[in-house]
């Protein structure tokens, strides 16, 4: 430990990616919860023209929670972990201080150009990866500018050992190249032929093809982005905020290296019943339940660190966002197993029980972590105690509220709606039309919208919490090594 | 063997890479060129259709949208015969979608018509009674150029030998025809004039008068391209 008192480490771009986290996510979530009412009330599609309809808002809501809010959280989370656990500081490599710098900067002004360009209609049409290719390459850059910083403070560490921590990062940062580069393809048409927009391009890959890249890439964009790197920071910050050992370390073993290996095939699951060949199909069905087996060990390995010292629940909100958030963890990935068996795929596939499934993970597992994650950094990066005790409780409980609402509608409706499309009569024709399916839907679409109201208030008393902690929190002298204060009002 | 690895941040780096292409590599490389392979008979998009097409990923119909009918009596009952590999051979990018908000679209073409599209775009939950879609009117005044669509149908037929200029079905007569520019826009004023026959909108049917191609006129050239 005598290290860490004589290394200064040096916060300024934690703080950077700490405000992005907050930029991010409240207009992430301001518009996931607008895209919500739209369902519910459609009137609300046509308030703007062209520019404020569902179709063209959506991939700005999951752009922005998950490449604007999340990202920023993991990275984050990576500049101030990876400076404590290798035990270096940027500060002592003016260069790695420069690339962390550019890093932020081209990151900051690639997803606002991405807000520009999805807005006004411009996608590659892939899900997740509708950026068109001029982003996409400035994407590359600053990944590889972030790959650059992982393996340079790595490469002038003073702690031998690569924490687990450290395991994850730089598992998300190999993989999610690999992913990005292959599905983003495309050949830039205007430049190729002379003709068109200096954005379009096409796929270099078409139909089937195109699709089994896509949900190669796309699964595992939520793995190795929101699962991974999330993994990685629980490994860390529950540990330091509760005072308690990693239970065990080879359960860490067995749950990175199951993750790595078996994350990858489970793409197959969202292409069950389409034209991808049938083994693939099967192999994605398989490895899906054989998924858990990871999933559960890193979030067992979670509950088994608190062993002894459950009452922390009571004492230290920040402990109950994560350990709430791992409960979430193991909810989602009991869920996802389950959809991806064929029979159960049948009635699930294209129905709102998946978006259900997505929101369990993205809001209760991945949107806690890093909230907690967020609270933890402040005392330390701000030299501030954390402004209020009550407003975190109260956040905790409105949008613990706001997640079971919407996945138990979603479950509800999606259910519901994947029964009636296949119901037959006594005659054997079809008892619905789509439209009677669509309408069934109204209360759960309803129900789902205030979830989703009830979580993004929560975000707000977040935000304003790190807010006033940052401008009206009170002075700390010397750093809490665990549990972070926080101010009792 | 783990610690050593968590050590030596090189070979762990290389560890985890390994382990993680194995899946990508064995359901890739087998039969990766053979999947996209067409049908008998399936065709290219024309300049018009692709225009449309253009815009449904403009538009992001695919969000809401599927257009993959999967082997179920429920599904072929409702949408049709189920999809087949081949006939996605022109698709760049695939637009299977991952959510029925509304119904499938993959054969829509074989069920709706010009009409019945026209007052749906403008008004859907006047022509379907519930409907939560939203309304396209924008679609019925911008125009669209074609000149993104000819780039498009130019890069596929040098790049991935797209079949345009070609007489796929060995009738003696090219199928889709692309040539210059002029030619491809000549053609796709001559698919305008023949969907715009049957709309109502006098608008529309004005601007096709003056040369332009209102959006409106292109993404239901796509709709009836789906079969």
């Amino acid at each position: 430990m005598q290290a860490s008192t004589r290394v200064e480490y040096d916060y300024s771009v934690v703080k950077a990616f700490t405000f992005t986290t907050i930029l991010f996510g409240i207009i992430g979530m301001l518009i996931g919860v607008i895209l919500s009412f739209q369902m519910a009330f459609p009137s609300l599609n046509n308030l703007a023209g062209e520019y404020r309809t569902f179709g063209r808002m959506r991939p700005l809501h999951t752009n922005g929670v998950a490449f604007g809010f999340a990202l920023s959280g993991i990275f984050a989370s990576w500049y101030y972990i990876s400076q404590r656990v290798l035990k270096v500081s940027l500060r002592e490599s003016p260069f790695l201080m420069k690339i962390a710098k550019l890093h932020f900067a081209l990151y900051f002004i690639t997803i606002l150009l991405a807000v520009v360009t999805l807005i006004l209609g411009i996608s590659s049409g892939k899900e997740y990866a509708e950026l068109a290719w001029p982003l996409d390459l400035l994407v590359v850059v600053w990944w590889v500018l972030w790959g650059v910083s992982i393996f340079g403070l790595i490469g002038i560490r003073r702690e031998r050992t690569l924490y687990i921590s450290i395991w994850y990062f730089i598992a998300a940062f190999l993989a999610v190249s690999a992913l990005y580069i292959f599905n983003a393809m495309a050949i830039p048409t205007a430049l190729f032929s002379g003709y068109g927009d200096f954005m379009h391009s096409v796929s270099m890959y078409a139909g089937t093809n195109d699709a089994l890249v896509e949900w190669w890439f796309g699964h595992n964009a939520v793995g190795f982005v929101f699962t991974v790197p999330l993994v990685g920071m629980i490994y860390y910050f529950l540990p330091k905020e509760s005072g308690q050992y990693i239970y065990s370390y080879k359960l860490s073993i067995v749950s990175f290296w199951g993750l790595v290996f078996v994350y990858v095939w489970a793409g197959g699951h969202h292409l069950l019943y389409s034209t991808v060949p049938d083994w693939i199909q099967t192999m994605g069905s398989v490895m899906s339940v054989l998924l858990i087996l990871p999933s559960w060990g890193s979030a067992i390995n979670m509950f088994l660190t608190m062993k002894g010292e459950w009452q922390q629940l009571q004492t230290s909100p920040l402990i109950k966002l994560m350990i709430m958030a791992s409960t979430f963890y193991m909810l989602s990935t009991i869920e996802g197993p389950i959809q991806s068996i064929k029979s159960v795929n049948a009635i699930a596939h294209f129905t709102d029980w998946i978006p259900g499934h997505v929101h369990d993970g993205a809001l209760g597992w991945v949107a806690f972590m890093v909230m907690a994650a967020l609270f933890h950094m402040a005392p330390r990066i701000f030299k501030k105690e954390i402004y209020s005790r009550s407003l975190i409780e109260t956040q905790f409980w409105l949008q613990t509220i706001g997640i079971v609402l919407y996945f138990s509608s979603m479950w509800i409706a999606g259910i519901t709606q994947g029964m009636m499309w296949r119901a037959y009569d006594e005659y054997g024709s079809l008892v619905y039309s789509f439209i009677d399916t669509v309408n069934v839907l109204s209360p759960y679409f309803t129900i789902r919208a205030i979830g989703g109201l009830l979580y993004m208030i929560g975000f707000f008393m977040f935000a304003w919490n790190m807010y006033k902690t940052v401008t009206a929190g009170r002075e700390l002298e010397k750093e809490s090594p665990n549990a972070s204060p926080i101010a009792a009002r | 063997m783990f610690h050593w690895l968590e050590q030596r941040p090189f070979f762990f780096a290389v560890g985890v890479f390994l382990v993680f292409s194995f899946a990508g590599i064995v359901e890739i490389i087998p039969n990766f060129a053979k999947q996209a392979q067409p049908l008998v008979g399936t065709k290219p998009y024309t300049v018009l259709e692709l225009a449309g097409k253009n815009l449904y990923i403009k538009e992001n119909c695919n969000s809401c949208h599927s257009q993959m009918i999967r082997p179920f009596k429920s599904e072929t009952d409702r949408y049709g015969m189920y999809s087949l590999s081949g006939e996605y051979a022109y698709d760049r990018p695939f637009l299977w979608g991952s959510k029925r908000t509304g119904p499938d679209l993959m054969r829509v073409g074989n069920y709706r018509t010009t009409d019945w599209h026209e007052h749906h775009m403008l008004d859907p939950a006047g022509t379907v009674s519930g409907s939560i879609m939203p309304k396209y009117g924008h679609m019925f005044s911008n125009i669209v150029e074609i000149d993104n669509a000819y780039g498009e149908a130019v890069t596929v037929k040098k790049v991935f030998n797209t079949p345009y200029d070609y007489d796929i079905d060995g009738d003696g007569a090219v199928d889709v025809p692309l040539g210059s520019y002029e030619e491809a826009k000549a053609h796709a004023f001559s698919q305008a004039k023949e969907i715009v026959a049957d709309m109502k909108s006098e608008s529309v049917k004005d601007a096709i008068v003056n040369g332009e191609i209102p959006e409106i006129v292109a993404i239901i050239a796509y709709m009836n391209s789906l079969k």
